[in-house]
């Protein structure tokens, strides 16, 4: 989202469109991420799909991630769809607009979640059945609405607290629910490419293929899957191509592979294949995020609240006006990053939420939130009596309640 | 090098509170404090003699004229910001010797001719000047006793009379005072860039040495006619500083009529003064904004208090700011701040916001922004002043033993290797 001022407020709407070539210009972003990251990290994988016909690799990208490749770079769709069409690749849900619905508003995240199914269909061909929720936040509640849809399987991170002496690498089922399996990311095995890869100080550095795949095949017998999860800007993005993740990525197969005992498999594989050992009980949500693992670095502070609070409020009657463009809006101010950039956690420590706000400051996220609110206000306002006056007027004109 | 002199401190200053026109005697005051009560030995030299009640450093005036009875007078007289002239029968009237009549230059001169005698009663082991107006005062001295200087750089001439308006003659003296130091102090890493990319002096000869504040609760009640306004529903926008081209009050202009736009409701409160007053209250008429714009004039203590309790924002959108005390001051009013990128304080604060102050739509957008959102007014407000309590002048006197340390080691003995000058030590600013 752009710098939307107050002055623009009642002037124009477009709150998501800058042309700066600067970190609020998504198309700029986009281009830059495609070719850093999407395109040669897919040309691996695909390659290593041909070499070792037995390697899977499953991706969950959000619906609004998709869009933009398809508006700006639209051979990365086609890369994926490559991958998709080797049949050693699954596809997971998530809510469209990468938002906390969850949190806040359960048939607007039924909503988003069914919108994503369709657009992975109409895209990819495919129906996903395991479900990952937006920053892998994760409760109890969370896994019973993903069963209500009909899901088998749901991702969530293997946080300590959590788990207590329990092991990430098995498969679990999450209290309350029948019918709906939890696979936990293996966070520290996750976390040593993703975010260690290129760290010199870590014991760990550097990072090889084979030192990798002896530490996964050190769980043999003490585990039945290791669930690798990570941003896949992780490899050319976050670590640059100099740190060699690339090759890391190429040979990383064939290196777990040499170990007879080890074999990849997607997530309804693992779900297929193996029992589910024990209840976990989330009564609270955890996340990836942070080393605190909760919602701090969406919903601490009294801005993000306050924010959060504003965009659910005006869903109590945009779901009822049929303007589908302010219906979009809407849900694109759902985004969790919107909230993020409100973090005032680390701020002062140059933390990672500074590295990925294009804002100078978790002040100016919220002012430019708070404007486009406005504004949606406004616009909400006009619609409202656009559309009572065209009820009076043909008093039979029907309402639309959703657009699909 | 391994001094076996015992580690003490000359320090040039040019003005000192109560008899202060800005934030120089302001600064001199929180440091020598804090030097001294960390244990180093410290001696204050003012120009003229003035009943000083600092009881934590010994003082030593370089004119021991009789005692002055108009606060005012001298505070002026002190004054680097305003060059008057001081006619000789003046002097004689206010009971001053001929030698200090005369223009602010002849002052800065007359000053330095005193310095070497100074010097040379009083023991020391390091010279420490601050700003252009004692920079000759501590060459003369360094020149009698070979002892290490530093110079101290509040503002530049830069800072002062934007870049259009720069005066040769002090200039020079600011040149020549940075190439006879040993180490030079700047306020802030916007002053260092300053002396670095303007003076030609090389990075590493400078530190950067954040000033301090002292955290003193305001209990003041809200100035009474601001009181009524407020419970009307306006809101208060509060500008306070002197009225001068650095400050950038014509933006301050131009930011209230856009901020008026979009909630007229609001009032602009200015105190302070300067030669730049006229104009401001000229183009405030001249927009139509006279009955939303209060001026003040200079207001200082309790009666300073009492406006900051009204205000719902501070902005100050100074044009060059070495350091900038007064959003401090703000903070722990509680009050919220918007300070410009262009400022030494703009570096050390995150829990307030910040605009180029040439952004007058950023600055109107984020003015608004705070009247109208609760929550981020008493969010900026309850954790801009928890900030401010970590910006005290120990911290500041700390750096500059560290900086005295590495001309003269003798000092060590003022570092504990736990305190946070040590760390402050090795790491670099800027």
């Amino acid at each position: 989202m752009r710098k939307y001022r107050i002055f623009d407020v009642g002037q124009n709407s477009s709150y998501f469109n800058d042309e700066s070539g600067t970190n609020f210009d998504n198309k700029a972003i986009i281009n830059k991420v495609a070719n850093k990251c999407y395109l040669p990290a897919n040309a691996v994988l695909l390659e290593n799909i041909k070499t070792h016909p037995d390697f899977k690799v499953s991706f969950s990208i959000s619906g609004t991630a998709l869009e933009q490749f398809e508006k700006t770079a639209p051979e990365v769709i086609d890369s994926f769809k490559a991958l998709v069409d080797t049949g050693n690749v699954e596809i997971l849900s998530e809510t469209y607009y990468h938002s906390l619905s969850s949190i806040y508003n359960k048939e607007e995240f039924n909503r988003q979640v069914l919108l994503h199914r369709k657009k992975i269909r109409e895209l990819f061909g495919v129906t996903p059945t395991i479900f990952r929720n937006t920053e892998l936040i994760y409760s109890n509640e969370i896994a019973k609405m993903a069963e209500e849809m009909g899901y088998r399987g749901i991702l969530a991170e293997g946080a300590d607290h959590i788990l207590g002496w329990r092991s990430p690498a098995f498969v679990y089922k999450p209290t309350g629910t029948n019918n709906i399996k939890l696979l936990l990311k293996h966070y520290r095995l996750s976390d040593d490419i993703a975010f260690r890869f290129s760290q010199r100080s870590w014991t760990g550095w550097p990072l090889t293929a084979p030192k990798f795949a002896n530490w996964v095949s050190s769980h043999n017998g003490a585990g039945e899957t290791i669930n690798l999860f990570m941003d896949y800007e992780t490899f050319g993005e976050h670590q640059w191509e100099d740190t060699g993740i690339f090759d890391f990525l190429k040979h990383l197969p064939d290196e777990i592979l040499r170990n007879p005992d080890n074999n990849f498999a997607t997530p309804s594989e693992v779900i297929d294949r193996y029992e589910v050992k024990s209840d976990l009980d989330v009564p609270n949500y955890i996340s990836w995020a942070d080393t605190e693992r909760d919602l701090s670095a969406w919903l601490s502070n009294d801005l993000q609240k306050e924010a959060i609070k504003a965009v659910y409020a005006l869903g109590e009657d945009i779901v009822h006006i049929d303007d589908l463009e302010l219906l979009e809006d809407w849900r694109k101010l759902q985004t969790s990053d919107h909230f993020y950039y409100m973090c005032t956690k680390f701020w002062n420590d140059g933390d990672v939420h500074k590295y990925f706000s294009p804002y100078e400051s978790p002040y100016e996220a919220f002012i430019a939130y708070m404007n486009v609110i406005q504004d949606m206000r406004l616009r909400l306002e006009a619609a409202k009596k656009k559309q009572e006056h065209n009820v009076q007027l043909h008093r039979v004109k029907p309402l639309r309640f959703s657009d699909f | 090098m391994v001094s076996s002199r015992s580690p003490s401190v000359l320090m040039f200053g040019w003005e000192f509170p109560p008899f202060n026109s800005g934030g120089l005697g302001v600064a001199c005051e929180g440091l020598s404090k804090a030097l001294s009560a960390s244990g180093v030995d410290l001696t204050f030299v003012l120009p003229l003699k003035v009943p000083i009640s600092a009881s934590w450093c010994k003082f030593v005036f370089a004119s021991e004229a009789s005692e002055f009875v108009d606060e005012t007078q001298i505070t002026k007289l002190f004054s680097g910001y305003e060059n008057i002239n001081i006619s000789a029968s003046e002097a004689k009237k206010y009971g001053l010797p001929g030698s200090i009549s005369g223009s602010l230059m002849q002052r800065v001169q007359a000053y330095a001719l005193k310095a070497g005698s100074i010097a040379k009663q009083n023991k020391h082991s390091i010279i420490h000047a601050h700003d252009w107006l004692t920079y000759l005062a501590g060459i003369a001295a360094k020149k009698v006793s070979g002892q290490p200087l530093v110079v101290h750089v509040h503002a530049t001439e830069f800072d002062r009379s934007g870049s259009d308006n720069v005066n040769k003659e002090i200039f020079n003296i600011e040149l020549e005072g940075f190439r006879q130091a040993d180490k030079i102090v700047t306020v802030s890493g916007w002053t260092k860039k300053k002396v670095v990319e303007k003076y030609g002096i090389p990075p590493e000869k400078v530190k950067v040495v954040y000033n301090g504040i002292d955290f003193k609760e305001n209990s003041s009640s809200i100035e009474d006619n601001l009181k009524a306004l407020k419970r009307d529903g306006n809101k208060i926008v509060l500008f306070v500083g002197r009225i001068t081209l650095q400050k950038g009050p014509d933006y301050f202009v131009a930011m209230a009529e856009k901020v008026l736009a979009h909630e007229p409701k609001t009032y602009f409160v200015v105190s302070g003064s300067g030669d730049m007053e006229e104009k401001m209250i000229r183009s405030v008429a001249k927009k139509g904004l006279s009955s939303r714009f209060i001026f003040c004039g200079f207001l200082r203590g309790q009666e300073l208090d009492r406006v900051y309790k009204a205000a719902d924002i501070f902005v100050m959108p100074s044009v060059s700011e070495p350091f900038g005390l007064v959003p401090l001051e703000a903070m722990i009013s509680d009050v919220p701040v918007l300070v410009s990128k262009e400022s030494g304080v703009s570096e050390i604060i995150s829990s307030a916001l910040k605009s180029h102050f040439w952004d007058i739509d950023d600055m109107a957008d984020k003015v608004v922004s705070v009247l109208r959102h609760q929550k981020l007014q008493g969010y900026l407000s309850k954790n801009g002043k928890e900030e401010v309590k970590a910006i005290h002048w120990k911290k500041a006197a700390d750096s500059l033993i560290s900086v005295y340390n590495s001309l003269d080691n003798a000092f060590s003995m003022f570092l504990l290797p736990s305190s946070p000058a040590f760390e402050g030590a090795k790491v670099s600013h800027l």
